[in-house]
This record gives structure tokens, sequence and C-alpha cells, in this order.
């Protein structure tokens, strides 16, 4: 793998951001304005909670580790999307880049990208509403390995659907994290579920994470066993991502979709 | 010409899409160093799906293609380190500048002390005051510099164009035939060449290949090709080839 073809992917999306605050401001802009929703709901709960509960380390700190999962997930399919709409496959694919550095490429976007909406949900969480995210102890490593495993491996099956159904089908991927929520458990525990949606969530890593935060809050502490269950979860998810991306981009190469994507996919 | 002085050897080139359908049959031929080589024929000859494969972004269903001796399916990096293209459906991302496309492409590409190759090719495609501006809000003929500039960026062995002056009025495809043979001869690059300007084909190439119907249908020098098969022109041989392709002995 070369390191400066992989930097080149990041680069361009550097330069692009650069030069766009249109492209800046959803890094944070929608995880800021979820914080300060979220930290409001949580205080007028804590208000009227007759039991003494903070609402502040469960439903806000869900709320801001699955946001940091969904920027992730974005910026992997965001930055492969930048390829999609400047109609850039056939010039990418024509220089010896292969497929793991471009991968790789949209992972590292992704990361930085993401780190930026983090930090800015942490200022406003623990500044304005009282979350310490340090209270979850070292758990919140493995907490956040998971999630951002789990939110790569998505945002690279997300790009390989796109790259498959053609660009009208990037709405298929922006509703992905809404489809996962429910079944994953982030604000209530998965008992809670119907059998069969338990058997779903069982098999999403991020449900073994917010198990584990509400475990912390409850002081009952984190399953080990759960969260190790989670991250072999995500590594394997991350690895089939990549060998489907693989898989889709032969294809496509076959059929001729690299070099005619503009239009739907010829099937 | 020995096969070593090669840039390009296609060797029994065959795509099938779906539904059986034969977009190139079979075809070989070769550019050699310091030629340029006009790849011709009607719309959905096949020329494009060639140039598609010799780039690696269409698998072939059979064949081969080598590049400066490296067969591009064994070792598609240094196979494609060798090769660059121009082609007028494939302009350069709008939303960055000049000097952002030519370092991202310039790393893609490998190219080493980049920031002085990118001057050069500035320079050389007349550039250097649009350099920071973005390259979607250019004209046709910037857009076409500005995509050879890519083109040049990492001294190709092998230059692929196609209809790299489609776009463009007379005066500027003039100019850009002028910068891109001048460049050639500097660069001992082989270029393949798809145009439907006559002219320009007879202008530039030094061998031309007819395709038709995925087939190499003829193969010659551009300016006694015509009157060996009984045309006057260029143009009169093509719209046989065209119309008529039966009428052509096969090479």
């Amino acid at each position: 793998m070369s390191r400066r073809r992989i930097a080149a992917v990041v680069l361009r999306q550097f330069y692009l951001m650069r030069g766009s605050i249109a492209r800046v401001l959803p890094l944070f802009i929608w995880v800021a304005v979820d914080m300060v929703l979220w930290g409001f709901i949580t205080r007028y709960l804590n208000a009227i909670s007759r039991a003494g509960l903070d609402f502040v380390p469960t439903l806000l700190g869900a709320v801001l580790l699955w946001d940091y999962f969904t920027r992730v997930m974005q910026g992997v399919t965001i930055t492969f999307l930048e390829d999609v709409w400047s109609r850039n496959f056939l010039n990418l694919f024509a220089t010896p880049i292969s497929i793991g550095e471009y991968v790789t490429g949209l992972i590292v976007s992704s990361l930085l990208t993401s780190a930026l909406g983090l930090v800015v949900m942490l200022v406003l969480a623990t500044l304005f509403f009282g979350l310490s995210f340090l209270g979850y102890g070292a758990a919140l490593i493995p907490f956040l390995l998971i999630l951002v495993i789990f939110g790569l491996a998505l945002g690279v099956v997300g790009s390989a659907v796109v790259l498959r159904l053609g660009p009208a089908s990037e709405w298929f991927i922006w509703p992905i994290p809404a489809l996962v929520a429910p079944f994953a458990g982030v604000f209530y525990p998965i008992s809670t579920l119907p059998t069969w949606m338990q058997y779903v969530g069982r098999m999403l890593p991020p449900a073994p994470v917010f198990e584990g935060l509400r475990g912390i809050v409850a002081g009952r502490g984190v399953s080990m066993p759960a969260l190790a269950w989670g991250a072999a979860l995500a590594i394997a998810y991350l690895v089939a991502a990549c060998l489907i991306f693989g898989a889709v981009y032969r294809h496509a190469a076959r059929v001729g979709l690299i070099a005619r994507y503009s239009a739907e996919s010829p099937g | 010409m020995p096969p070593e002085q090669h840039v390009l050897d296609v060797n029994n080139l065959h795509k099938i899409y779906a539904a059986d359908i034969v977009a190139v049959d079979r075809i070989s031929f070769h550019v050699a160093r310091n030629e340029i080589v006009g790849l011709l024929g009607p719309n959905g000859a096949g020329k494009t799906t060639t140039i598609n494969m010799i780039l690696g972004v269409l698998t072939p269903t059979s064949g081969s293609i080598r590049i400066d001796g490296i067969d591009i399916a064994r070792d598609r990096r240094h196979a494609l380190e060798r090769t660059n293209f121009a082609a007028v459906y494939a302009v350069l991302p709008g939303n960055l500048t000049i000097e952002e496309n030519l370092r991202v492409f310039g790393m893609l590409y490998g190219v080493a002390r980049l920031q002085q190759r990118i001057d050069t090719v500035v320079e050389r495609f007349d550039l250097a005051y649009l350099r920071n501006r973005r390259t979607g809000v250019l004209s046709s003929g910037e857009q076409t510099r500005v995509s050879l500039a890519k083109a040049f960026l990492n001294e190709p062995k092998l230059l692929l164009l196609d209809e790299p002056t489609a776009s463009l009025d007379p005066a500027a495809a003039d100019d850009v035939r002028r910068r891109i043979r001048a460049y050639a001869d500097e660069a001992n690059v082989g270029i393949l060449w798809t145009s439907h300007n006559m002219y320009e084909v007879a202008e530039v190439c030094q061998r031309v290949l007819f395709l038709s119907h995925g087939s190499v249908l003829l193969e010659g020098d551009p300016r006694t090709l015509p009157s060996e098969h009984g045309h006057k022109t260029l143009e009169e041989l093509f719209i046989t080839v065209a119309r008529e392709p039966l009428t052509l002995a096969a090479p």
C-alpha cells in the first residue's frame, strides 16, 4: 500500500473542505444541535424525576456516542460521494491507486473529519450540561473503538451500495443509522424489544456498548465478554464490508460501470 | 518493429458485455515509442471500450494488454504508473483548483519532485495565470488544457487521448494539437489518439487503425491509406468504413 496515494484521497477531501463552508459546517452543526436538544431534554427529565435519577450520563452520553458513530459512517460515504458528484471515477481509477488504498483513504478522511464533530459535542455536553465523559472510565476506549469500527464498516458498505446501484441510490445510505438505532438499544435495554428484534440487536456491535454505558451509570459495571463480542463483530463487519466493496468494484469494472458512472447502473 | 520498442501491445483483446454484445472482437495492435497512432471508427465501433480496457477501468473478457512490457492484468500499479489519458468526457473535478487537482493526481500517479513537475506542465499548457482557479469555471479550451496537463504530469510512456479536441473551436484545437505534438516529441511518448476529425488525424498520426464492429478493419498510413482503397480522402474512407465495411478488405 502506498501512503502517498492514501494521502492523496485525504488531501482531496481537505482541499474540498478548505474551500467550502457548506462542507465544514455539517461536520459539527447537526451534532451540536443534537447536543443542545438532548441536553435540555435530560435537564427536564432530571427536574421531573422523583427518584433523583441523573439522565445526563445515560441519555446525553448515548446521544453523543450515537452521533459520533453516525459521523464516522457519513465521513466515509461523503468522501466517496464527492467522487460520485464530481464524476471522478474514470480519472481516479485510471491511476495506479488500488481499491485497498482508496478505501483506506476514505477511512482516514472519516476518522479526521468525525474527530472534529466529537470535539464539538464533548465541549458542548461538558460545558453546558455537565456530562463527564471520563466518568465512564477505561471502558470509554472500547466503546469508542467498537462504534468507530462499525461506523466505518457501514460507511464502506453504503459506498458499495451506491457504486453498485448508481448515484440516485445515495438516499439509501442516509437513513442507515436511524434504521439500526432501534435494534442497537441506544436509549433502552434490548430486553425491552420483541424477541426477534433482540436477535437482530445481539448481532449489532453497538448493542453491548450502550448496555455497558447503562451498566456503568447504574453501578453494575461493564460485561467484558459482551464488549469483546461487540469488538469481534465490528471487526468482522469491517472486513466483510471491505470485501464487499472490492467485489462490487470488480463487478463494476466488468460491466463497464466505472467508465460510465454518470447514469444509473447497467445492472 | 521489435516488441521491446512498443509502449503498448494489445493481443487478442476481446470484450463481451451482458446479452452477448461483442464490443471488441479479438483485436491486436501495438503503439511504438515516439509514435502517434489513430484509433478510428464510427460511434459504437469499440474505440472507447478499447481505451477503457487499456486504462484498467474495464476488465477484458479475454486477451492481454502490455504497457511498456508490463501486463496490466498482473501488475496494474506499475502498468498504470506509465500511462495517462485525457478525454473530452473525463474533465477533472470542477470543485478543485488546477493546482489542487494536479497535486492530488500527481500523488496518485506517484510523481517525483511533484511541485517542479506541476510548474512544468502548468507552464507548458499556458495555465500559470489560472492555476488557483477552480477547473469547473474554466472554458472548454482551458479545461482541455488542464486535462492534458494532468495527462503529461507523470511523464507517461503511453498516452491515451480520446477525442481531445472534440469540444474546441478550430483555432483552439490547432493550439492543443501543437502543444501535444511538441511535448510528445520531447517526452519520447507513444500516443493512441481517437478522433472523428479526419483532418486532425491526417495531420498528427503516423499510422491509423480503423475499427468497425469491434474489429480492426484497416491499418496503415493516413496519408496513403485512402488511395490504397480507392478514396480521395481519409474522410471518404471513414464514411465507407461506417456505412459499407464489408466492401473493404480486412488486413
